[in-house]
């Protein structure tokens, strides 16, 4: 970042002129990135992990992603209130590959009633992809009750995704 | 047949990349002709040869292959000819094939034009190029095959192989998936190819700029003979991120046009370091200075450009971009590192050869606010690199994955934009070598007044928040200096040649289309900007769920809803459609149609909005719920003041790359910089 600053080559008060100007410019940038790195992180944990460290984690931003229970969906599109549960998926991409890959870690998680799960409430539109057994990364902030208050909704279908075998084949 | 023939010819292909590799290394070392010529006719023929593995694809897209496992996951029959033939960079492997074909394609353009101008570079452009070309087959007949098919074994189980396991027969499924329906759509046809040509141009001057630490001529020949590439690429650059803002915006549903996903950053972080580079070669073409930056930058961008492919195709982020997970991450990281670490290898190796011919003297000169943009645009590169590997690095060093969202983008970047668009009202005004507070106020004061004055018409208009009222000074400033250069350039010509205006102005964008071409660009960026602070700092949205007969209200705006229509179409949707009449305050303004598309074969719905649009706002309706509810039909509205000028400023935009791309009326000028004197160079260009 600092590079042209070695660009400019001799003599007079110039130069120094010229660095001066450039940390400064560097330190403003490094500020600006500090700063709101320091008011925008979202802690990114399990089902799980929000549970052991609850305490650490409630009322700061988080984004947590698990499978969802199909017969926990509420939503009462009057109010736009939707709640749902989710269980406890691995967070790590290596981890869900050696558990067969993303499918089937979410079929895994939504039938092992000894999963840890967690209630999310959303205000908003219901999404269409949130159904049973879909992957659902929320971002918000772990209630006092232990609710989940999510402001942002993101879903993954791994029947969106590229599979390797056909579901009905004929020859 | 069609598969294997395709597969051969991308075999082929790398075969002889390789081999063109190795007879220009030769070749260039040992001087010998011979090698040479054989190096730069296996740089051609790789491109009839990929031109016949796409030919291939496309064929069993079209035909409907659905044994083949790419065309099976990314077509179905009720897609149009279009959708299928455009589906060929709809998945992950296919879109390797089509990168590989362009870069095939441009790489050849090099070599047919001027082979014998630029004879001493060239055989390094060759190397260079086969060996990202090289990676790219590799990746697509190693790891991403798109032509492995489906096998029933003896023993009843599925395999996946690109040849027949012994004993096993074709498996052929009687229907294809079908493209994700968000992907089909104009914008987003156009969009992937856009940003891919953008991606593969800047591949060029890269591999001249290494060609020139090659063969030591550190000049800026390299930057001379690249300047159109550069520009090309940037335009393509800029095309594709414009289109995928414009898909977002009428397809994704959220009133947004761009959500600082990771992978419209890794799109976006070339733009940057490219658009540095841009201004920075100016510099060196005029004063000398600045050669090892800008070497610095276009390997930079190189690195970019790999390391966005990368993202979009490696799902090491999560995003609504990425491809499904594959094996070729790690392969990506080891390419980009190698070429990175070999690259800046080679310009420590040339560092003293690079020093800059001159002295930067003044803190208000041309080249110095260059400087001042270029460490702008590299704050912006990395803000949005930090953001990108902030979970990797969090998660190494703490263990705990970390992540940070819109908002830390938006609060770090928007100074840095504010200041560049500050930077684009004095620069131009400024002069070589040497200004002065006193030049630059004297040529300044006039729009600077101009552009007050409209602020403060604003304020009295009812506009009170601040960061509006400096966005839109700033809009105003750089407007307003903008044409006034044009006004007092046209005048000028007018008065020494007499030629009418419009005559002058057409002559003089002609004899210096980079200058002239740049300002269309600025007053587009301009534009531009005048649409993102509208919708970014006045965007309004509301939702509700209305019956038949009710109406909501957001601002001015009440849409009343007067009946929805669900009904089968030819192409395998099912559409529900809402009918909803808009007015403006008490007057009927237009009737729109919001509606949901369930695509049978994906099983997936897409939601499109009925848009009411007008320069002076967007009323934009999202059908977003029709069948949960006896209480009626849930619908969310926004009002986006002023978003069409992102778009009539990307056209302008556009437009200005054009100019300052189009070639020269007479062949370009191949003089050296002679060394000017700093007198001469105070004359503007």
């Amino acid at each position: 970042m600092s590079q042209p600053a070695v660009e400019i080559p001799r003599p007079g008060g110039n130069r120094a002129k010229f660095i001066v100007g450039g940390l400064l410019i560097v330190a403003a940038i490094v500020y600006l990135i500090a700063s709101s790195t320091q008011a925008s992180a979202q802690y990114f944990l399990t089902v799980e992990e929000l549970r052991a460290r609850a305490d650490e984690v409630r009322g700061r931003e988080a984004r947590i992603s698990g499978a969802v229970l199909g017969d926990t969906i509420q939503y009462d599109p009057q109010s736009l209130q939707l709640s749902f549960e989710i269980a406890h998926v691995p967070g790590d991409n290596k981890e869900i590959e050696v558990q067969g890959g993303l499918a089937a870690v979410l079929h895994a998680a939504v039938n092992d009633p000894t999963r840890p799960r967690i209630k999310v409430v959303y205000h908003g539109v219901k999404p269409d992809l949130l159904r049973h057994e879909a992957q659902a990364i929320v971002t918000g902030k772990l209630g006092e009750d232990g609710v989940f208050y999510a402001e942002e909704l993101l879903l993954k279908c791994p029947t969106k995704y590229e599979e390797a075998l056909p579901e009905q084949a004929g020859n | 047949m069609v598969a294997e023939i395709g597969f051969g010819a991308l075999i082929v292909a790398f075969v002889v990349s390789i081999y063109g590799i190795v007879a220009g290394i030769y070749g260039a070392r040992r001087h010998a002709e011979p090698w040479l010529e054989s190096g730069r006719r296996a740089m051609l023929l790789t491109w009839p040869l990929i031109t016949l593995a796409v030919l291939c694809l496309v064929a069993l897209l079209v035909g409907g292959h659905y044994e083949v496992q790419y065309v099976y996951n990314v077509t179905s029959s009720f897609m149009p000819l279009y959708l299928k033939v455009t589906a060929l960079w709809g998945g992950q492997a296919g879109s390797l094939v089509f990168w590989s074909w362009l870069m095939a394609a441009f790489a050849s353009a090099v070599t047919l034009r001027k082979w014998d101008r630029d004879r001493e570079f060239l055989p390094w452009v060759i190397v260079v190029t086969l060996v990202t070309l090289a990676f790219f087959l590799g990746l697509v007949i190693f790891v991403e095959n798109p032509f492995v098919r489906f096998w029933q074994m003896p023993d009843g189980r599925q395999a996946v192989a690109m040849f027949a396991p012994r004993g096993a027969l074709p498996l052929v499924p009687m229907e294809g998936r079908g493209l994700n329906p968000l992907l089909r759509h104009p914008g987003m046809i156009l969009h992937p190819p856009m940003l891919y040509l953008g991606f593969v141009s800047f591949v060029i001057p890269y591999a001249f700029g290494i060609a020139a630490l090659v063969t030591g001529r550190t000049d800026d020949r390299w930057i001379r003979i690249t300047r159109r590439w550069t520009l090309v690429a940037w335009l393509f650059l800029s095309l594709g991120l414009i289109l995928g803002s414009r898909w977002a915006y009428d397809v994704l549903g959220w009133g947004g046009y761009w959500g600082w996903d990771p992978v419209e950053i890794a799109a976006f972080m070339p733009w940057l370091s490219g658009t540095a580079f841009l201004h920075s070669v100016m510099i060196q073409e005029k004063r000398g200075l600045f050669k090892r930056w800008n070497m610095i930058l276009i390997i930079l961008t190189y690195a970019l450009v790999i390391f966005g492919t990368f993202l979009t195709r490696s799902g090491v982020l999560s995003s609504v971009h990425a491809f499904a997970q594959s094996a070729i991450g790690p392969l990506f990281f080891g390419f980009i590192a190698i070429t990175f670490l070999g690259s800046l290898g080679l310009l420590l190796y040339r560092w003293n050869d690079l020093r800059s011919e001159g002295v930067m003297t003044s803190l208000l000169s041309r080249e110095a606010l260059f400087l001042l943009n270029n460490l702008l645009f590299m704050g912006v590169l990395v803000v949005c690199f930090w953001g990108v590997i902030y979970p990797l690095i969090s998660e190494i060093i703490t263990g705990q994955k970390v992540t940070v969202g819109p908002s830390y983008y938006e609060r770090s970047t928007g100074p840095l934009f504010a200041a560049l668009l500050l930077l684009m009202g004095i620069a131009p005004l400024s002069a070589w070598g040497h200004s002065t507070l006193k030049t630059l106020g004297r040529a300044l004061w006039k729009p600077l007044v101009a552009s007050v004055v409209i602020v403060v018409g604003l304020w009295v208009g009812g506009i009170r928040a601040w960061s509006a009222l400096l966005a839109f000074w700033l809009v105003a400033l750089v407007s307003l200096v903008t044409l006034y250069e044009y006004y007092r350039a046209v005048v000028a010509r007018h008065r020494r040649t007499g030629e009418n205006y419009l005559r002058a102005l057409w002559n003089l964008a002609g004899r210096n289309r980079r200058r002239y071409g740049g300002y269309i660009i600025h007053l587009g960026v301009v534009l531009m900007a005048l649409g993102i602070i509208g919708i970014e700092l006045f965007q309004t949205e509301t939702q509700g769920t209305v019956q038949p007969g009710g109406s909501l209200r957001l601002g001015n705006y009440t849409m009343l809803f007067q009946r929805l229509d669900v009904f089968d179409t030819q192409d395998g949707r099912n559409v529900a459609r809402a009918v909803v009449s808009v007015f403006k305050g008490d007057r009927y303004v237009g009737e729109l149609h919001p509606r949901r598309d369930f695509f049978y074969d994906s099983q997936q719905t897409m939601t499109i909005p009925g848009v009411r649009s007008t320069m002076e706002d967007d009323f934009y309706v999202l059908l977003v719920d029709w069948q949960s509810s006896a209480q009626g039909i849930t619908f969310k509205v926004y009002h986006n003041p002023l978003v069409n000028w992102l778009w009539v400023g990307g056209l302008v935009f556009i437009l200005g790359t054009l100019v300052a791309a189009w070639p020269d009326r007479e062949a370009e000028p191949t003089r050296a910089r002679a060394t000017q004197s700093l007198a001469a160079q105070r004359v503007r260009p």
